[in-house]
């Protein structure tokens, strides 16, 4: 049976692991590479890393942050941030990245998704997707939450998928940060609409809301980057949690 | 020459179709050696032969046979392992761009059945039920396996080796004489990966 997967993200910057609550407010959790490992060795599934380097540097330091868990790591990685052409994905790739994540590239120009599905095939292609609700309406966002987007959440995701999209990364900006749960009547109604992978993001902050995502919303897979990063929650004990709760798991 | 006065060593075969950046780093986390194979000379370097591939089966055959290794592939009696769409290339056809392939295994690779309900590509770690094969030494009944892919090769009890159920059952891993093929990521599967590249560089086949 296919199991759920369990990702700890780590968002980077200059080659540092950093997470932010609410995407503000940077605190320092480590070394990539290192916690990389250690994921990998409590069990994680599949690891995340979205890069939020400014510089112009970040390119250069990425590639060379990729390569360095790639040769470290036995589990599948995603890497995201500034990928804005088919040139920054064949690096990442060739880096020895398994999947690469687009966001607001992709809500500014559509056609990457369809171009990268070609060029690397769809299971290279994670459509990352911020939401949040406005007015009645559930917005796709940009910049962290900060800039407002006239796509509809659940159409842009449709249009993804049409185009290529290989799995959708979604993250409620209003469950960000808050650790009160994950948004799963959203992610059950996109979930519903769909054909990919889909991978629950935003609101983790016990082991109950793992649980609930998996039965409430039929998910994928479980994103979440604080709970895992200061030790809140346990890998091993969340698996078994989820076991006893006839969740299929890698145990 | 005999098999195993040969040095123990792993040939890639070098033909373009995905990045092997992560196989590489399996095999030297496992300080398994390994080199490319371009040329017919290569294929006598190596004591075992990997196929590797990402992407497209119909584009990866058309790269293979740009290579000019395929008879000589053919006729290795080493052992060979195709992962992921390496595995696919030693089956007859694939519905993937309408191929033929190597043909070493009479079997076909398919696209999975959207209308089973189930979401494609089939991406995740997956229990695979193995039989009682060299390949799985040391691996636990019903370990995970990481798989990532759109196509799979059916179900056929003379060549398969391992199966695995998304939608219908269809072979995780198949062998016909030396040469053998795993759908997954040994590479990306953690332990049990691990030990299954142990398990086939350790292969003697006399």
């Amino acid at each position: 049976m296919l199991s759920k997967r369990i990702i700890p993200c780590l968002d980077v910057k200059d080659g540092r692991t950093v997470k932010g609550v609410n995407f503000v407010d940077l605190r320092d959790a480590g070394d990539p590479v290192e916690l990389a490992a250690q994921y990998a060795q409590q069990g994680a599934d599949e690891l995340v890393f979205l890069d939020i380097t400014a510089t112009h540097e970040r390119r250069k330091t990425m590639i060379e942050m990729v390569k360095s868990v790639a040769r470290q790591l036995n589990i599948p990685f995603t890497i995201g941030g500034g990928i804005t052409e088919i040139a920054d994905a064949e690096a990442l790739l060739n880096a020895g990245a398994d999947k690469i994540s687009i966001n607001s590239a992709a809500v500014r120009r559509p056609e990457l998704i369809e171009e990268l599905a070609k060029a690397f095939g769809v299971q290279f292609v994670v459509v990352a997707v911020d939401t949040k609700y406005v007015d009645g309406r559930n917005m796709v966002h940009l910049n962290g939450g900060r800039l407002i987007t006239e796509l509809e959440t659940e159409s842009w995701i449709k249009q993804a998928e049409e185009l290529g999209a290989g799995e959708i990364l979604l993250t409620s900006m209003d469950h960000d940060g808050t650790k009160a749960g994950f948004d799963c009547d959203l992610l059950k109604k996109i979930n519903d609409s769909i054909n990919i992978p889909i991978i629950a993001s935003g609101g983790a902050g016990s082991m109950e809301h793992f649980t609930e995502v998996f039965q409430k919303a039929n998910v994928d897979a479980a994103l979440a980057a604080s709970v895992f990063h200061y030790g809140e929650i346990l890998i091993p004990d969340l698996k078994q949690e989820l076991s006893r709760n006839n969740i299929p798991v890698r145990i | 020459m005999n098999e195993n006065t040969k040095n123990n060593s792993i040939g890639i075969i070098n033909y373009g179709a995905g990045n092997i950046f992560s196989l590489t780093a399996a095999l030297e986390r496992q300080h398994i050696p390994y080199a490319m194979v371009n040329t017919e000379a290569d294929l006598e370097k190596h004591s075992h032969i990997i196929i590797p591939g990402v992407g497209h089966a119909g584009a990866a055959m058309e790269k293979l046979q740009q290579t000019g290794l395929v008879a000589a592939i053919k006729s290795l009696k080493k052992p060979v392992l195709g992962i992921c769409v390496g595995m696919q290339l030693l089956t007859a056809h694939s519905e993937e761009g309408d191929a033929d392939l190597l043909n070493i295994a009479p079997v076909k690779t398919k696209l999975f059945d959207k209308t089973l309900g189930i979401k494609i590509p089939h991406m995740g770690w997956n229990n695979v039920n193995f039989a009682n094969n060299p390949l799985f030494i040391n691996v636990k009944p019903l370990a995970q396996f990481y798989f990532v892919h759109s196509y799979f090769i059916e179900y056929n009890p003379i060549f398969d080796i391992a199966s695995v159920t998304y939608g219908n059952k269809f072979s995780a891993a198949i062998q016909k004489d030396n040469f053998f093929g795993v759908q997954f990521h040994p590479e990306k599967s953690g332990e049990a990966g691990e030990q299954l590249l142990k398990n086939f560089y350790n292969l003697r086949i006399s």
